[in-house]
Order: structure tokens, then C-alpha cells, then sequence
């Protein structure tokens, strides 16, 4: 089974040979290095840029302004501030132009904390990404779904943003990419660039086919009666395992994986309410202004009257950054024991 | 006069600053037309006059629009004829990659008429008319559009075009067809980032882009003087840093300006390579209506200059060049009396192409 940098390697690669991607670039992208997460590893259309953000994303934009598709990397999202408005300008141009220029570009980004990043290396930016309308925005949890949301954002015709949540890179998914050997370590000896010298090495590419995840579909990861919890990312696989242990007592938890934030998959969210009652929406971002308040706002002004609880959202603290040590990480962002806690809180909520 | 090896024509010296305070172009008395006019042939003298005026007139229009309360804003480019319709004339034009892409700033009205734009199709869009093939009526004056001659969406945010730029230019390498990206801009805006960073991508070795990389000094950032915003002796100079082949030149001579336009694009053409041009301009009705859009009297009119010397040389009589005047005041009028009777934008249009091919983006609509 391969891990979500190889799942997003080998969806660039089909994407190169079968999709028309003509650019995959940003810092460290290409070779020696292949990404700082390895998922562009042995790409033909991978270079390196300038350590320079608004560079990339304004190449990609004249790339996508002349019809060629692109995938542009931005490091850690936790440096895509400071092109805040030319992605801005990525989404408007279409509506600013009255239909005239779409941009298909797809801009990839490693987010969230979990690996003890520090200020910098922790950011997340669903919250923010949710803001910049003309976006589609997904950010899978498992390396299928990042090979079948990354075709897909590729061959949309709209500016895509696919953030990678950067915890789960090198953790590796239950199901096998269409094409990929069931062997990890015969993926690994096909794709992955042998330590040290590399210039002589050339990957072995499986032969890949399509798997298109439609962008603005959720998943139903966990099926259950008495709570609904909204999430994606790192944070969703966290859920998935609140879920498995509350099910050891006989707690109902069905979990959704959103895995697009703009669109979503709002049917699934209200389905599964008008079944369970009671919603909790969980991310990393920080609380204030957070993408589940929207989600939660929309579900008191369309399903009060089906509510048994109060939707809540838990979320990372409204702090200016996250902390390196662990308790200061973990006091930060939503941890497992506390997805637990407020899954008991609000099933023990009586209108 | 110092003669360009590429051309043979005879190209004016470097100009320095200062060129855009009011100082006549020479119009000498005697010498021949010929070398006064740098061996450019009457024709494209005169069609160049023809479209500066257009432009001109065009402008002034659009501000008696403003005044007239029958549009929000103006900002626009009176002062930059002499500069920017050459730019237009001298491109490859079309649509795709076997023809150039053109990044514009606000003050590209000279560029669009030389294009072949209509003067109602700017007049649409001055006042948000629902047939402004631009926007639609979705944003400001000059803020053009229009794919088929490869014009990318003139932005608000000063400079962003110039990261963008490079995109495009990257992509036209590729392709192999010889066309250029050509990007523009005011000289207060490259204090940008994004201007160091078109610089810096455009010629990294081995990479270099076919770019030609302009910025139109007016000496302004919009109240804001040029000294109070600049350390260097020539924005110029800034570009000489990266390697790229750089000049300054009077921007208020469409002479100057089409020459050193053309030996740059076919530059770039054969190497590849990206040059620079800072133009030397004038803005002659200030930044934009909200600091009045008034008349200024002490900086170079390049159209009544160009003009005074096509007469004094004999290419234009007076009546003619009257005519041409008269010729572009009478299609504005008409052109704002089609726009006038032409509709608005409708309420519920604000949903439409937020996604290609209009693909729901209300989230009430999930």
C-alpha cells in the first residue's frame, strides 16, 4: 500500500502522461530533492523555483491563462500568506472577466500540526482557503483519495487547492491505487529515490489507471445512529478512531469525511443528520471564523427543528501560532481525547 | 542620433529623467522628414497620429462620462500614446500561443485602440454596461479583457501582472513559436514585490523568459512624487542588476518608442531573452477621478506634439489633422448614445461564472 506522498506522486505522473500536466514546480520540487515530502520524486515535468511564493503562484496563474495545466507547490501554507491576493485574483479572474479567462491551475500545500512543526510548520489554512471564492478546495485522508481528488483537481477547469495534511505523508492507506503492486516494498523500490547520489535514477512507474473522486463528495468512513462528526484531513482519521473505540461501548459514531471544503457535500452532512440528530464539526484550524462555524450556522437555520443537541465545532485555540513543545502543540489543536469528550457531551444532551 | 545595427534606422540617444517635463519634442525647421522622423514611413506616422488621437479623444470622453455622472470612476491613460500604441502595433496578435501576450496596467487605452479595439467597447465598460465585452460591467474603467488578442484582465492591484507575465512567457518557450509576453506598469509599482520577482524569473540562466518587461515612469504614484518613492537613478537600472538588456527612452515620442519597441521584441524573438524599457511618460489628468481627473498644464502632450511636428514636416495639414480630431469626437458621442441605450447588468448575474461553464457556486445551492 502506498503512503499519501506516493499516492500524490504517482497521481502527478498520470496526471503528465495522461491528463496534458505540462508543470509541476516550486522550491525543492524537482530533482535532487523531489519535494520536501518526496511526492514529486521522479516526475518529468518537476523543477525547481525560486524561494520566492507569489513567483509561483503568479507562473501558475500565466501558465493556466494559457490553457497548459500546472500543479504549483507552495512549501507550508504556513508561507502562502503573503500570496494571499493573487489567489484571490486566481479565483476572480474568471468572474472578473465575465466568464471570459478560467484558470485551470492546481495549487498544492502541506498543512496542519502533528509533526511537531513548530510556528511555522503548523499551519492550517482551511478557513482561510474557504474565503477565496472561484476556489475548489479539498484536502483528502488517505492516499486514495489524495490520488482521485488530485486527478480530478487537475483536469477541473477551475483554480484547485489541494492541501496535503502533512501528518499523514508517510502514513500509508487500506486500499490499493488502481495499477499499484500490493507489495510496499516492491512500490517503494519501482518510485521512490534511493539515498545519496540520484542522478542516474529513473523510476519504474506501475501502470496507473484513472480513479476520479468527484470534487464536493464526501465519504461516510464510519456508519453509526447517534452523532454525526463532520471532518477531513489528519483530523479525520483521529475521528475514525474516537468512533472505533466509542463503538467498544456501544456508542454510535457515523463519521463523514468531506474530503472537499468548497464545495461540499452538504447532502451527506444533512442526510446523515436528519438520521443521527446531534453534529460535531472538527478541524485544526483555529476557532474563530472557522470553516465548521459555517457548517454549524447552516445547520441550526436548516435542520434546528431535527436537532437533538446543539451542533458544536471543535477546533484549534484562537492563538497567533503553535507552540514546538508537545504540551504546547497539544493544547492547541483538537486532540483525541477531547473529539471523545465532546462526542459524550452531546449525546448525553437531552432537548 | 546614434544608428541601431539591427535596423539601420536611426534611433534618438538614451533619454535620462526628467524627459516627461514639458519640453518640446524638437521639430526642427529644416533637415529632412526623414531623419526627423527616424526613416518611419509617413503611412505608419500618420496611422500612429490617427490612433494617438483616438485614444486621446476616447479618454477625455470617458472622463466627461465620469463628469457627467454617468459612471463611477475613471482612471485611464492620457499621456501614454506616444508609447502605447506602438506597443500594439508592433505585436503579434491573436489568440494562443502563436501570438504574444499582453499584461497591462489601467493606463492601456493607446495599446487597445491600436489593437483594434472600439471606442464603444471601452464606453461599455466605462458605464457597466451589460455588453462591456470586458467585464460585463463588473469593474472599472481601462480594466480590459480580451482573450482573442491574448490581453490578460487588467487588475486593481498595481504589479501583479508582472508575476503572472512570466507564466505566460514561460509557457510561449515552450510552444517554440517566437511570441513574447509584454507586461506593463507604473513606475510606483515596482516597489512591489512582484516586480522583483519578474525580474528574477525572467532571467534566471538557462531559464530566461521571453519577456519584455516595461514600466511606464510618470513620476507619480498617485499624489505621491517620484523621489519620495524611489532610491535609484533609473528604475532601468534595476533590471541592468539581473542581466537583462535595459533602456530608458522618451515614452512622450512614438517615434523613439517604436523604435526601441521593435528592436527589443525582435530581441527577444531571437534569443529568447527578456529586455526592459522604462518609458518616460506623461499623466496628464492625474491619477484617476478621485483626485479630480483635472487637466495638467505642465508636462509634454505627446498627441499635440507628434501632431505639431507631422505639420511642421508636411505629413499632416492642419485641416487634416483637425479632421482627425473631429472624426473621433463625433464616433465617441455616438458610441456613448449606443451604450446609453444598451442594458445593465442584471441583480442575479452576480452568480454567474464564479466556476467555469457556470457551475453552481452557492453554498445554499450544495
Amino acid at each position: 500500500m502506498s503512503n499519501m506522498a506516493q499516492a500524490i506522486r504517482m497521481a502527478l505522473h498520470y496526471g503528465e502522461t495522461h491528463l496534458g500536466l505540462k508543470d509541476v514546480f516550486g522550491q525543492d520540487v524537482g530533482a535532487p530533492l523531489g519535494g520536501v515530502f518526496t511526492a514529486t520524486q521522479g516526475l518529468k515535468t518537476a523543477w525547481n523555483t525560486p524561494l520566492d511564493e507569489r513567483g509561483i503562484i503568479g507562473m501558475a496563474m500565466g501558465i493556466a491563462m494559457t490553457g497548459d495545466r500546472c500543479v504549483a507547490e507552495i512549501q507550508f501554507c504556513d508561507y502562502i500568506f503573503n500570496t494571499i491576493d493573487l489567489l484571490k485574483i486566481a479565483g476572480n479572474t474568471l468572474w472578473c472577466t465575465n466568464g471570459q479567462y478560467n484558470l485551470p491551475m492546481v495549487v498544492m500545500t502541506p498543512v496542519g500540526a502533528g509533526i511537531r512543526g513548530s510556528v511555522y510548520h503548523s499551519h492550517s489554512f482551511d478557513a482561510w482557503a474557504s474565503r477565496l471564492s472561484g476556489w475548489k478546495v479539498v484536502m483528502p485522508s488517505t492516499p486514495l483519495d489524495s490520488y482521485g481528488l488530485m486527478l480530478s483537481a487537475i483536469e477541473d477547469p477551475n483554480p484547485v487547492l489541494f492541501m496535503k495534511p502533512k501528518a499523514l505523508m508517510r502514513v500509508r492507506g487500506e486500499e490499493l491505487i488502481p495499477g499499484e503492486p500490493s507489495e510496499e516494498k516492491q512500490l517503494k523500490a519501482m518510485i521512490d529515490a534511493p539515498i545519496g547520489d540520484r542522478s542516474q535514477w529513473k523510476p519504474k512507474w506501475p501502470k496507473l489507471e484513472p480513479h476520479m473522486i468527484p470534487i464536493g463528495q464526501g465519504k461516510i468512513t464510519r456508519s453509526g445512529e447517534q452523532i454525526t462528526v463532520v471532518s477531513y484531513g489528519r483530523m479525520l482519521l483521529i475521528c475514525n478512531e474516537v468512533a472505533d473505540e466509542l463503538a467498544r461501548e456501544n456508542i454510535s459514531v457515523e463519521v463523514i469525511d468531506l474530503r472537499s471544503i468548497y464545495p461540499y457535500d452538504w447532502q451527506m452532512i444533512k442526510e446523515s443528520i436528519l438520521k443521527t440528530g446531534r453534529i460535531l464539526f472538527v478541524n485544526e484550524d483555529t476557532e474563530v471564523t472557522n470553516f465548521g462555524e459555517h457548517l454549524a450556522y447552516r445547520t441550526t437555520q436548516e435542520m434546528f427543528y431535527h436537532l437533538l443537541a446543539r451542533p458544536r465545532v471543535l477546533a484549534g485555540k484562537n492563538l497567533p501560532g503553535i507552540g514546538l513543545h508537545p504540551y504546547l502543540e497539544d493544547n492547541s489543536v483538537p486532540q483525541k481525547s477531547e473529539i471523545a469528550a465532546a462526542v459524550r457531551e452531546i449525546i448525553s444532551e437531552v432537548p | 542620433m546614434k544608428t541601431s545595427s539591427k535596423s539601420g534606422l536611426k534611433i534618438a540617444p538614451k533619454s535620462r529623467l526628467q524627459l516627461n517635463k514639458k519640453k518640446s519634442l524638437k521639430t526642427p525647421k529644416s533637415g529632412s522628414a526623414k531623419d526627423a522622423f527616424s526613416g518611419l514611413s509617413k503611412e505608419l506616422l500618420v496611422q500612429m497620429h490617427d490612433l494617438m488621437v483616438k485614444s486621446r479623444v476616447l479618454e477625455e470622453r470617458l472622463i466627461k462620462i465620469y463628469r457627467a455622472g454617468e459612471s463611477y470612476f475613471w482612471i485611464g491613460g492620457p499621456g501614454e500614446e506616444a508609447w502605447g500604441v506602438p506597443i500594439g502595433l508592433l505585436a503579434k496578435v491573436g489568440q494562443g500561443l502563436d501570438h504574444d501576450f499582453f499584461h497591462l496596467h489601467y493606463r492601456c487605452t493607446p495599446t487597445l485602440i491600436a489593437l483594434g479595439m472600439p471606442m464603444v467597447d471601452s464606453i461599455r465598460l466605462m458605464m457597466n454596461r451589460a455588453t462591456d465585452p470586458s467585464t460585463g460591467g463588473r469593474n472599472f474603467s481601462n480594466h480590459y479583457c480580451f482573450p482573442k488578442w491574448n490581453l490578460a484582465s487588467v487588475t486593481s492591484p498595481i504589479e501583479v501582472q508582472y508575476s503572472i507575465a512570466c507564466g505566460t512567457a514561460h509557457a510561449q518557450k515552450r510552444a517554440g513559436k517566437k511570441t513574447i509576453s509584454i507586461v506593463t506598469g507604473g513606475d510606483a509599482g515596482t516597489a512591489e514585490g512582484d516586480f522583483a520577482s519578474c525580474l528574477i524569473w525572467a532571467s534566471r540562466k538557462g531559464n530566461e523568459l521571453p519577456l519584455l518587461i516595461t514600466v511606464q515612469n510618470n513620476k507619480w504614484g498617485i499624489s505621491t512624487c517620484f523621489d519620495g518613492q524611489h532610491g535609484e537613478t533609473e528604475i532601468a537600472d534595476r533590471a541592468r542588476a539581473f542581466n537583462i538588456k535595459s533602456r530608458v527612452i522618451n515614452g512622450n515620442d512614438p517615434v523613439e518608442s517604436y523604435l526601441a519597441l521593435k528592436e527589443d521584441m525582435e530581441y527577444i524573438r531571437k534569443t529568447g531573452k527578456p529586455a526592459f524599457i522604462e518609458a518616460q511618460v506623461s499623466r496628464l489628468y492625474g491619477h484617476s477621478s478621485a483626485s479630480g481627473a483635472n487637466a495638467v498644464s505642465n508636462e509634454i502632450d505627446c498627441v499635440k506634439e507628434f501632431e505639431k511636428k507631422l505639420i511642421n514636416h508636411g505629413y499632416i495639414s492642419k485641416d487634416k489633422a483637425q479632421a482627425v480630431w473631429d472624426k473621433y469626437e463625433e464616433e465617441g458621442l455616438r458610441a456613448v448614445e449606443i451604450a446609453r441605450s444598451e442594458p445593465l447588468p442584471t441583480a442575479e448575474s452576480v452568480w454567474d461564472h464564479i466556476y467555469a461553464h457556470n457551475e453552481n457556486a452557492d453554498w445554499r445551492k450544495f
